[in-house]
């Protein structure tokens, strides 16, 4: 896969689900925010949690989790709603913890080999070989597709 | 900072201000006609104020108070600048300044009342002139034209009092009182309280709804004495229509910002400004609501007068802030319109058909979100009066009408929605035919068919699955129907119906909302969720003995008013935990919802209460959910869900049939 990150590398937020470290872009993260009241909302997939009251505008929340086909965790003092947008929209993120911003040197990023741990490949954008540890990075416009919203819309 | 740093920032920036309040002077001398100066000079006289009151300078406060009254009619042309007005201003300014310095040296401020009462003289002539602005807003326009339709008069009474009258509030209450005796007092300008206490010069306006002639209304005034003139004026229809906001006829008077009219709005001065800073006003404002409705809770709570007053008072306010707020939303339907014209024309001769079409009302204003999402609909509905509805100009021929179609497409304002229409002189819609295709698309049965009346068979164009092209054409029929346009057009809070008559044409009408952004909910509890109502949705609520309710092939029905009515149980439709396991007490709250003359009831835990709501989005990522139109943020901060009353019932009727 031959992206923009060949040449300069970029900073990415970390943030943790299970054993696992997730990389989501930082310039596509507008801020993370600690648990909140979630409203529910009927009708909609098992991942949308609901909506939030963000500063005044009412955002949807999705479980990652759940997304992802993990199993759940009961939300702790650590949980945190990373808030993310794509072009069109503007969602937050369930994940067990949010802490680092790291900078991925060029270079390091590989496609993501199949069959990696749980999640499904068509939502990664790639690994980052790291020193000490594997980041996956996430593609945001494909959890975000809204044809999976009206997929299971349909469904129901 | 200690008072004395605070005092050297204001000495500083006084000089400053009187520095520049001269300059700005001699500008104004040398060019009268430019307001520009005026404008400048208002700021800083503004600002001088602000700063001395702060300082506790009262006099230096007054002086700047008056000074800027008196700037404010020469802003408002109130009328021509007079050399006196000149020399008052630099007198003024004169004074300022060595007020400033008086400040500086910690010495007494002078005494300005001499000049105080020169510049007074000015302003009482500016409160005689602008108070003659007569303007109505909706609910007062409706309520006369109510008025005039059963059979009263609607008149608007000008009473100027003559110079020597000494208790002028006394000589306006008898005329009140005789004005009521012939009829109802609907409106006072200024207001009772105003002229009980004198704050009028010598004119104000009563608007008297009567059965009483114009010659009697006017002789039961001519009793009172020391009345220089009294002027009846009878307010028809139109009259009321030209006064929606606007000066009163006979009155051209120099008109306040707030009661310019919309259609001249090009005239005035304006700014552009981004969008999204308007939303974030918007957003500011809403939280501002939600705070508001907290303190009015509160005060509830507390009971104190003085705290309730406040309240009141702010809501005054924000009712003002907020049609202010909403204006600045509001965008003519010109824009949508324009690209019409040329797109009609490419149509018209891609279809082989002559037509001319005209637009009116494209000064009509929406609030922006609408205006962004009307086009597609529109569009539609003209290419369906194109293609369907106008003849070729053959068969035009042939049946004698002119060979030109017509299409209109026009925008007004009636009561509180705009309204949209498209008409053609086309062939019209033949019932029939669109009975059969109901018939043959399985959409209605046969028995049911024969109950229609004109209006609900015309409404079955609107259902899904429906499209009454013989074929499938390359300019409509695309397997797109009316259907798609209604969703969209409900989905903007508003509706479309329309009428036909065979041979002569079809009207599609669409109805809108003015404001979107905020409503009056009725917040309901089910289970440990609320949810918002909105209110113009809501006929009648009501506690139900659990007795009450009926099955009727296992749909739980209710009888209200002689009618079977469909019951929905809310935390059904949103899968709601229940409390305690679902165990009832014996009565249940009932909302019952209309759309149209469509009747279903919503089965709630409780009622908790009327609320302004703002409507918001659930944002793009949730775009349609079934049966929620939006979100509110309540006064706790947490997220109510705003219910779709009209898909439930559609379900409803979609399960009935």
């Amino acid at each position: 896969m031959e992206t923009r990150v060949a040449e300069t590398g970029r900073k990415v937020i970390v943030f943790r689900l299970g054993e696992e470290d997730y990389g989501v872009d930082v310039q596509q993260v507008d801020s993370i925010e600690r648990m909140q009241p979630i409203t529910r909302v009927a009708n909609v997939p098992d991942f949308v949690q609901g909506v939030i009251n963000l500063r005044g505008v009412v955002t949807p929340v999705i479980d990652l989790r759940s997304k992802f086909g993990m199993p759940q965790k009961e939300h702790d003092e650590s949980t945190r709603i990373v808030i993310v947008h794509t072009e069109n929209v503007q969602v937050g993120l369930i994940v067990d913890s949010a802490h680092d911003v790291m900078h991925i040197p060029a270079g390091v990023v590989e496609e993501p080999p199949s069959g990696l741990g749980e999640v499904d490949a068509r939502y990664l954008e790639g690994v980052a070989k790291l020193e000490d540890r594997l980041l996956v990075l996430l593609n945001l416009d494909r959890v975000l597709s809204r044809e999976d919203v009206r997929e299971i819309q349909k469904e129901d | 900072m200690s008072d004395q740093t605070y005092l050297n920032v204001f000495v500083e920036e006084g000089r400053e201000h009187v520095q520049r309040m001269n300059t700005l002077l001699l500008d104004l001398e040398n060019d009268p006609e430019n307001k520009e100066p005026v404008q400048e000079l208002f700021r800083s006289a503004h600002t001088l104020k602000g700063m001395s009151a702060t300082m506790g300078f009262e006099t230096m406060a007054d002086l700047t108070h008056e000074l800027e009254n008196v700037l404010q009619q020469v802003r408002d042309g109130v009328h021509p600048l007079k050399d006196e007005t000149m020399d008052i201003l630099f007198q003024g300014v004169d004074r300022l300044e060595m007020m400033v310095e008086q400040a500086a040296n910690g010495e007494p401020l002078a005494d300005v009342s001499d000049l105080l009462s020169k510049l007074r003289g000015g302003e009482e002539e500016k409160t005689a002139v602008t108070q003659q602005d007569v303007s109505f807003d909706g609910y007062e326009r409706e309520l006369f034209e109510t008025s005039l339709d059963n059979g009263y008069y609607v008149f608007l009474v000008k009473v100027t009092l003559s110079e020597q009258c000494v208790l002028k509030g006394a000589r306006a209450y008898m005329v009140y009182e005789a004005l009521e005796k012939t009829g109802d007092v609907a409106k006072a300008v200024p207001s009772v309280e105003d002229l009980e206490e004198e704050k009028f010069d010598r004119t104000f306006h009563f608007v008297t709804i009567t059965k009483e002639e114009e010659q009697h209304v006017k002789r039961s005034l001519e009793q009172i004495s020391e009345l220089e003139s009294v002027d009846v004026t009878a307010l028809s229809r139109d009259a009321l229509k030209q006064k929606q906001g606007v000066t009163a006829k006979g009155d051209v008077t120099a008109k306040t910002v707030r009661s310019a009219p919309a259609h001249k709005a090009k005239a005035t001065k304006s700014i552009r400004v981004d969008i999204e800073r308007l939303d974030a006003l918007m957003n500011l404002f809403s939280e501002w609501v939600i705070d508001r409705g907290r303190i009015e809770q509160i005060a509830g709570e507390l009971n104190r007068a003085d705290l309730t007053e406040v309240v009141e008072h702010m809501n005054r306010i924000g009712s003002e802030l907020q049609e202010t707020v909403l204006n600045l939303r509001m965008v003519p339907v010109e824009q949508v319109f324009n690209r019409f014209p040329r797109m009609v024309r490419d149509l018209a001769k891609e279809l082989n058909k002559d037509v001319q079409l005209e637009i009116t009302g494209a000064d009509t204003e929406l609030d922006r979100t609408v205006i962004d999402e009307i086009g597609d609909p529109l569009v539609h509905l003209l290419r369906n009066a194109l293609d369907h509805g106008l003849e070729t100009p053959k068969e035009r021929r042939e049946k004698g009408k002119p060979e030109t179609g017509h299409i209109s497409l026009r925008a007004f304002y009636s009561g509180n929605h705009a309204f949209i229409e498209i008409a053609d002189d086309g062939a019209g819609i033949s019932r029939d035919k669109v009975l059969q295709k109901a018939l043959k698309n399985g959409i209605i049965d046969r028995e049911s068919a024969d109950k229609l009346g004109d209006a609900q068979v015309y409404d079955l164009l609107f259902a899904s699955g429906f499209s009454t092209a013989e074929q499938v054409t390359d300019v409509s029929g695309r397997g797109v129907g009316l259907d798609v346009v209604r969703t969209k057009i409900e989905s903007l809070g508003g509706s479309v119906s329309v009428q036909s008559e065979e041979g002569k044409g079809t009207t599609f009408s669409i109805q809108l909302p003015l404001t979107l952004s905020i409503l009056t909910a009725l917040l309901v509890r089910t289970g440990d969720e609320t949810y918002a109502i909105p209110i113009n949705a809501i006929l009648e609520t009501g506690k139900f003995d659990r007795s009450e309710i009926q099955k009727v092939h296992g749909q739980p029905v209710l009888r209200f008013r002689k009618r079977i009515v469909p019951l929905v149980p809310l935390h059904e439709v949103f899968s709601v935990p229940q409390r305690d396991g679902g165990v009832h007490n014996d009565s249940v709250f009932v909302v019952i919802v209309k759309k149209g003359d469509q009747l279903t009831g919503l089965v709630v835990d409780e009622l908790l209460g009327q609320q302004e709501v703002v409507l918001k989005s659930l944002g793009n990522y949730l775009n349609q959910v079934f049966a929620i139109s939006g979100a509110t943020i309540l006064g706790d901060g947490r997220v109510a869900l705003i219910v779709d009353t009209n898909a439930l019932i559609q379900q409803q009727e979609a399960m009935a049939v």
